[in-house]
């Protein structure tokens, strides 16, 4: 079925972050650890969703991505603008590099 | 203007502490995100789609200069060199960090400002005419009794904890240029048959999901009386507002549901046990606060000044900048002028760190230090003499802040939408760059006339786009955003909620379906008619054939 | 869970009966939820013990208007602390009523309302906290501010007043 990763935002400066297979956070989706069907899926969000994290990111979910050209894509356009930064200002956040 | 005095000044200060101790409860794990949520929101901090995001206050519209370049300095100093102004008469920062919030708290106190209830289901700021106190057409000045409202509904301790937010408009004028009729409470200054100065008071309007055009609870309210009114009001709304669902929460819904005379009925039952109470303020106060909103040392000028006449004969450029821009001024030899922040193909609202701090220039140069910010997303020097218009132009247009379109087309009034939303379906933005380029011309902008286009990126409607003589919505259909189209809206005295046209359009296809409609209208309007006008004629049906033929 | 009143933790002297069942058969002093107090009055009042009354959101303050001198205590019970309601009650309650007896907030009593609690005329607080967790978080709250505009029944003097004296002595000297 369907690859997902968990994003989330970090508490201190608010910005998107995923969760990386060493349990850290990253701003860079590429390093997001990739949950294969609905059942690794739940269990990756269990693990972001810990109360221990809470003083770490804000409002862990699931969001699917694909593989494309070596990289994770979200499918959605919001998580796809979410990742990269807003369009009409493409010289601020992620996608400004 | 308004100047705090220390207890003002106290109150900023311990909030700004308060603020200062939860935000470092919270990084420590004192308190869970769940429980600092409404906190921060009533300090006007959100998490948006990707930072948090500052939404600062700026009281009934109004700016000094000191505090217009203090919002430029805060924008380079804790974001990213620009803010955006919003159809609420606010500032939002698009990227500011938790932990240096606080911070930037302190640097607003220092100027007298504040980010207190521009969240959260309480009072927000409340809203009036960007002109008042220089508008030709205005009964009095509507602030004094803003600042009034202002201070009576700060840390109210009874209403902080409502069912939903709640938003109060008043105007001045008989020409509603505040939206009263789609605020919570809009409030709307007219005289008695005694003559005597007072309010009409309207509750129930407002847009998101279930836009309303406000009823009147009643007709007329002394100004002695207002605040113990205002209170009742607000009882009967933090009692018997819904709380089950929070989008049957707002003040409208319970209007609706149980009638305009029952809500009469329990304001005036209310009213009649507090009205002679602690809340009733005599004229003496009221007077104090008249007095911190007298009009500034005017000159003596007769209304017509040879040199702008001159200049604009000369000039087509700022001729016609003056015809759209330039507003009636109460005071002879003086003019209101309206600096855009909607250039085309620009983002409406957005004002870089630099603009800010020229137009605070500006302002303290050629109007008195008085800035104002207007619900339509522009900027406004409230009182510049005729005699001066000329610089101010060239220097605005220097800056990119001269477009001569108010009212017009391409002054489209936009929510941030989802290029920085957490709450929006679609982008909006966009979309209105589209629109404005497409009508580039300002020749055509002129012809065309008075057009409001207003644009939200959800039902949530910041974009106040039910009120819209073309009101765009965007939403998401099968992970594809598309755009809603609803015409005859209107948010004056005369507001309507639009109606919605038919099926929505691809963004792509969006940008030709206004310009049809505007092709339309260009073909049948009678002489003098403006947009609003000929839809208001003619009806839906000839604009529904253009969008969609047989479809 | 603790219970703070007048700056110090006191004592629950007072068993909270359910909408149904048996009354305590001695002289415990009980609270009662207002549904069951409207329908046995009689019984109530004629019991030995003292009573008191409990509020939920929904209920009409106005309901106890005539027997608030039977009662010596009110708990207002705030079932999130989002839900407002019980605000509103306890003005009414003190400041058109007179109710005199002890006003407690229960249910989800966080620290960062009980400033505005107390404004609204509450003055005791059962925090979900330890003995002298709760005690802190209630003296931290009840001085965060020293400035309030409104004018509230529990008589902290308003911005507004003192900005009038300041002008009244200010004329005096002149």
């Amino acid at each position: 079925m369907s690859l997902q990763v968990v994003t989330a935002n970090r508490l201190d400066d608010g910005l998107v972050v995923f969760l990386t297979a060493d349990g850290g956070w990253s701003e860079n989706i590429d390093q997001a650890r990739v949950a294969d069907g609905k059942e690794a899926g739940n269990a990756l969000l269990a693990e972001a969703s810990v109360p221990e994290l809470d003083i770490i990111i804000v409002g862990p979910y699931l969001i699917e991505v694909e593989q494309q050209d070596g990289g994770l894509v979200p499918t959605k356009y919001r998580e796809i603008l979410r990742t990269k930064g807003p369009s009409v200002r493409q010289d601020l956040g992620y996608q400004a590099g | 203007m308004y100047r705090y005095d220390d207890f003002d000044r106290q109150l900023v200060l311990e909030r700004t502490e308060q603020f200062r101790e939860q935000v470092e409860r919270r990084l420590s794990g004192d308190i869970t995100e769940e429980q600092f949520r409404p906190l921060r929101l009533m300090n006007g901090v959100y998490l948006q789609l990707h930072a948090y995001m500052l939404r600062v206050a700026v009281p009934y519209g109004t700016l000094r200069a000191d505090q217009l370049r203090q919002l430029g300095y805060i924008a380079r100093r804790y974001d990213k060199g620009y803010g955006h102004f919003t159809t609420r008469q606010n500032i939002q920062y698009n990227w500011p960090k938790l932990d240096e919030i606080p911070d930037a708290l302190l640097d607003l106190a220092k100027v007298e400002m504040h980010a207190i209830q521009t969240s959260g289901n309480c009072i927000r700021n409340t809203t009036t005419d960007q002109y008042a106190g220089a508008a030709a057409d205005e009964i009095e000045d509507p602030r004094p009794y803003c600042e009034l409202i202002r201070q009576w509904s700060t840390f109210h301790p009874e209403f902080t904890y409502l069912p939903r937010k709640f938003k109060v408009a008043v105007t001045g004028s008989a020409n509603d240029r505040a939206a009263v009729k789609v605020h919570d409470i809009g409030l709307r200054m007219h005289h008695n048959d005694a003559g005597e100065v007072g309010f009409e008071v309207i509750v129930g309007g407002g847009l998101g999901r279930t836009p309303f055009v406000g009823k009147t609870v009643r007709d007329f309210i002394g100004k002695n009386d207002l605040f113990s009114y205002l209170e009742a009001i607000l009882r009967v709304y933090n009692r018997f507002g819904r709380r089950d669902n929070k989008y049957k929460a707002r003040f409208k819904i319970l209007v609706h549901e149980i009638g305009i005379e029952e809500v009469q009925r329990l304001v005036e039952e209310e009213w009649n046990l507090i009205k002679d109470g602690s809340l009733r303020v005599d004229d003496a106060e009221i007077a104090h606060y008249i007095e911190q909103f007298a009009p500034p040392a005017f000159e003596t000028l007769t209304d017509d000044d040879a040199e702008f006449e001159r200049r604009k004969a000369e000039n087509r450029e700022f001729a016609n900048w003056v015809r759209s821009n330039v507003i009636a001024h109460k005071q002879p030899g003086y003019a209101i002028a309206n600096v855009s922040l909607k250039p085309i193909g620009g983002i409406p609202g957005d004002a870089t760190d630099t603009q800010m701090e020229l137009v605070a220039d500006l302002s303290d140069q050629y109007s008195f230090g008085d800035v104002r910010v207007t619900h339509e997303q522009n900027l406004v020097l409230p009182h510049v003499k005729k005699a001066d218009l000329f610089s101010l132009w060239a220097e605005l247009k220097n800056a990119n802040l001269a477009t001569a379109n108010l009212g017009y087309v391409s002054d489209i009034i936009c929510c941030p939408g989802l290029d920085y939303c957490a709450l929006a379906t679609a982008r909006s933005i966009p979309l209105s760059q589209r629109i404005s380029e497409r009508f580039s011309d300002l020749d055509r902008q002129h012809d065309i006339g008075e057009l409001k286009i207003k644009i939200s990126g959800c039902i949530n409607a910041c974009g106040h786009h039910h009120v819209g003589h073309i009101g765009i919505l965007g939403l998401d259909k099968r992970g594809k955003e598309f755009y809603q189209i609803t015409l005859g809206g209107d948010a004056s005295e005369n507001a309507e909620i639009g109606k919605i046209a038919g099926a929505g359009f691809s963004e792509a296809e969006v940008v030709d379906a206004i310009e049809s409609l505007v092709t339309k209208y260009l073909g049948i309007r009678e002489t003098g008619e403006r947009f609003i006008d000929t839809y208001r004629r003619v009806g839906m049906d000839p604009f529904k054939e253009v969008l969609y033929g047989d479809r | 869970m603790a219970i703070v009143k007048n700056d110090s933790v006191i004592d629950q002297e007072w068993i909270t009966v359910d909408i149904e069942g048996d009354l305590p058969a001695g002289e415990e002093n009980i609270i009662v939820p207002l549904a069951r107090f409207k329908e046995e009055r009689e019984t109530l009042i004629g019991r030995n013990g003292g009573l008191g009354v409990q509020l939920n959101s929904g209920d009409a303050p106005e309901d106890l208007a005539d027997d608030l001198d039977r009662l010596s205590i009110i708990t207002v019970n705030f079932p999130a602390y989002t839900d407002g309601r019980g605000y509103s009650y306890a003005r009414v309650l003190r400041e058109r009523f007179g109710f005199k007896g002890e006003l407690r907030a229960i249910g989800d009593v966080l620290r960062d309302q009980i400033l505005y609690m107390h404004r609204c005329g509450f003055d005791a607080y059962e925090l979900k906290n330890d003995d002298d967790v709760s005690l802190t978080k209630v003296r931290a709250a009840l001085k965060e501010m020293t400035v309030y505009y409104q004018p509230t029944g529990d008589g902290r003097a308003t911005a507004a007043s003192l900005r009038e004296q300041r002008r009244a002595a200010i004329k005096t000297a002149s």
